[in-house]
């Protein structure tokens, strides 16, 4: 049996999105910004994408810009709206539990001379709306908050953040990485006060090299990518077509089965973390079943370290991550981990579990199985 | 602007009776590296000398990176070859040739003249002094020096002439192949691969092994290793890697062995196992990254137990070398980037917190004693179940 359980680093693409790729690439391959005709086929499916990734969140097509990818969606909307905006202050603010895409980039712009304040989190990696609020001051131009963290799933208030953020300075720009949210929670960023909005295509089972910065009207940010003026002269470079087009049918099916798939996830992580409850020594970081991310849990299985357990599991086909994906190329402990307090043995033993829509019980319960099996044979070789 | 190179070679030139054979095997390795390079190179021996010839368009600099990792090699000259079309139309090309190839910086030079072909009308000396002239009237940054010049500039006058003034340094060393092979234990880390590089370049082929511990090492782990020996694979051409699955052996060891002892114990069935190899593929020896004092398992006590472990020979061209000095070949070499990835090998996980520094081989060997009833059993199962990947640079 096979278990994929690491869809918070990638996804399986949908086979509707599959054929919309291929189409794009080999029938309607045109380049939106030719004249004729075949450019003209090939702008309508941006165009769809656009409108369709529009609706999703109640916003504008024209607000919706691609991108090639979260990171390139993050970079922009901080490098970008810092360039524009420092004139009006030099001040940032952030949580210490943000993606590396969005923390890089910041500490980036701490050496050009912007001050960036990080806000602690609790320990269920939750941040403190009272100390946000401290934070915000005149001079600050930026609130940068992930929507679901994606190395433990927790789940920020950002509609009480975007409220708060507003009642305390309306200039203010408030940027959500919500590349583990979008596609899988109701996400309206005028009503929750959102200004800037990263999404990714491969999340959701769209193709991997696009993604989505949404910019609402009247924000002021700077293109950081200059050339051929595409995008309104916002993100030049030949439109990624494909990219777009299967980006935007991908958003389009996730939102249309969206309380289903919730369901579906909640069901599977009540069913991991009660099976996990029934292993000694197990600790499931994060926040409380009814409030986390659904489709994330991540638990250490202390005196094991985590990269042990993933190769166990995976040579029984069951594939999960260490940590954060993204960052098991570096030996540092996660960022996350630590920020929320863990110690030196909890972060070396964690291990993250996600699921997706073709995440079935069976997979979980043999999950389960196995766990149970190879857990006694790893603790009896432990460092000592 | 140049279609052909001379090879020059140091050590081949004293082989004697059997200089013919290093010749051929340099030839061979010559032949074997270009195909690798754009271009349609032809390599000829003659007069005693190997020269690379090309047609056409082809890539100049990946074939001078090419030739520096022929073991042999001790220069390679860019040599410009012209039709024998009387001294005008040479003296020309020499003037052509200092210009572009040295058109401001001062420096020295000296004509040095061969004439092979006696009928040319000019005898050495005579074209030594008459396009020495030529070269000071057309270049006034370069005056003589016939001691100690900067630019020795060669012109062989044969049925062709030609002409070469630069000599880039090749890895010296003698043709692979010509030395017998070696077994090289590698890991993941810096030293191992250069050793196998240092026994190489002597003539040495190489095949190696590599302990494999899963779940305990990756897959990644693993592909670190063959992307490694296909690094050094580039210099001493295609090694059979030996993929040992060791995971058994070392938890037996983990289990029944004092923990201060794992790595020695570890170590002295890697040279077991490795020992078994080479005998099976005919090697005549071990190679090892090993250097006195870098690490417990390789002070002098424990490099006296470990060495027992096995019978036949155990190269270890590191043993006298610091650190940094290692890291600087693994450098030169290309190694080191691929070396210093973040992941764990088997002999990192199990490491005792203070493990001995002076073992004494008797209480190794009686501490091995409790494996007795497992461990033929575990050694057979390694050996039968080890995957052969052949890997080519």
């Amino acid at each position: 049996m096979e278990a994929y359980l690491d869809n918070s680093a990638t996804t399986c693409c949908y086979p509707e999105v599959r054929d919309i790729v291929i189409k794009t690439m080999m029938e309607d391959y045109g380049n939106p910004s030719s004249m004729h005709l075949k450019g003209v086929e090939a702008e309508r499916y941006l165009k769809q994408s656009a409108a369709a990734i529009a609706r999703t969140m109640r916003v504008q097509e024209k607000d919706i810009y691609f991108t090639s990818g979260g990171t390139e969606s993050n970079n922009w909307a901080l490098m970008g709206t810092a360039l524009a905006n420092r004139r009006s202050g030099r001040h940032i603010v952030t949580s210490s539990i943000e993606h590396p895409a969005v923390s890089a980039p910041l500490e980036a712009l701490e050496e050009q001379g912007f001050t960036v304040t990080r806000l602690g989190v609790q320990r269920d990696g939750s941040i403190s709306l009272a100390e946000l609020e401290a934070a915000i001051t005149e001079e600050t131009i930026l609130v940068s908050i992930m929507y679901v963290n994606n190395e433990i799933g927790t789940v920020q208030p950002i509609s009480e953040i975007g409220q708060l953020i507003k009642k305390k300075n309306p200039r203010t720009l408030f940027h959500v990485d919500a590349i583990q949210a979008y596609g899988k929670y109701r996400i309206y960023p005028k009503s929750m006060k959102i200004d800037l909005l990263s999404a990714s295509g491969h999340k959701i089972h769209g193709p991997k090299g696009v993604g989505f910065l949404y910019i609402g009207e009247k924000v002021k940010i700077h293109p950081m990518i200059l050339g051929g003026g595409q995008q309104k002269g916002m993100r030049s470079g030949t439109d990624n077509v494909p990219g777009a087009a299967g980006l935007g049918l991908a958003a389009e099916l996730m939102y249309k089965n969206l309380d289903a798939y919730i369901e579906h996830m909640k069901a599977l992580r009540h069913q991991l973390s009660a099976g996990l409850s029934g292993i000694e020594n197990v600790i499931i970081h994060g926040q409380d079943e009814e409030e986390s991310a659904p489709y994330i849990l991540n638990a250490s299985f202390m005196g094991i370290r985590s990269e042990v357990l993933l190769h166990t599991l995976e040579d029984r086909g069951i594939y999960v991550s260490a940590g954060s994906a993204c960052s098991s190329h570096k030996r540092a402990g996660s960022p996350t981990l630590t920020a929320i307090g863990c110690s030196k043995a909890e972060m070396e033993s964690a291990v993250r579990f996600s699921f997706s829509e073709s995440t079935t019980e069976e997979e979980i319960e043999y999950t389960l199985q196995v766990l149970k099996e190879v857990i006694p044979a790893l603790r009896k070789y432990t460092r000592r | 602007m140049f279609q052909s190179f001379l090879i020059k070679y140091a050590e081949i030139g004293i082989k004697g009776k059997n200089r013919f054979l290093f010749e051929d095997a340099l030839v061979r390795h010559i032949v074997r590296t270009l195909k690798k390079v754009d271009g349609t190179f032809r390599v000829t021996k003659e007069m005693g000398r190997i020269f690379v010839f090309t047609e056409g368009d082809f890539d100049y600099d990946g074939t001078i990176d090419a030739l520096k990792t022929v073991f042999g090699i001790a220069g390679i000259c860019p040599v410009m070859i012209l039709e024998d079309q009387g001294y005008d139309a040479l003296a020309a090309a020499v003037e052509n040739y200092m210009k572009t190839m040295y058109p401001e910086e001062k420096k020295t030079f000296k004509v040095a003249a061969r004439r092979a072909n006696k009928k040319y009308p000019l005898d050495s000396m005579e074209l030594n002094m008459e396009l020495g002239g030529v070269i000071l009237d057309a270049c006034p940054n370069l005056t003589v020096d016939v001691h100690n010049p900067d630019i020795y500039l060669t012109v062989e006058v044969r049925d062709k002439i030609y002409l070469y003034s630069e000599i880039i340094p090749g890895p010296g060393g003698m043709p692979v192949g010509t030395n017998g092979s070696a077994m090289l234990l590698l890991s993941g880390g810096i030293d191992s691969p250069v050793a196998g590089y240092m026994i190489s370049k002597r003539g040495v082929s190489i095949d190696a092994v590599y302990f494999h511990a899963p779940p305990y090492t990756s897959e990644r782990a693993k592909q670190k290793v063959v992307d490694l020996a296909k690094e050094i694979a580039v210099y001493t051409g295609p090694i059979r890697l030996h993929v040992v699955n060791f995971t058994d052996i070392q938890l037996a060891i983990y289990e029944k062995c004092p923990h201060e002892e794992l790595t020695i114990i570890m170590r002295r069935y890697m040279m077991k196992i490795a020992q078994y190899f080479a005998e099976k593929t005919g090697a005549l020896g071990l190679i090892t990254g090993e250097s006195i004092g870098q690490v417990a398992s390789q002070t002098m006590h424990s490099l006296y137990c470990t060495d027992a472990a096995c019978t036949i020979p155990v190269f270890r061209p590191l043993i006298g070398m610091d650190k940094q000095e290692i890291v600087d070949i693994s450098e030169k070499i290309g190694t080191y980037e691929t070396s210093i990835l973040p992941f764990e090998d088997c002999c990192t996980i199990f490491v005792a917190k203070h493990p001995v520094t002076k073992p004494v081989l008797k209480t190794i060997e009686r501490s091995e004693r409790k494996l007795d009833d497992v461990i033929d059993e575990l050694m057979k199962t390694a050996l039968e179940t080890t995957e052969v990947i052949r890997v080519e640079g």
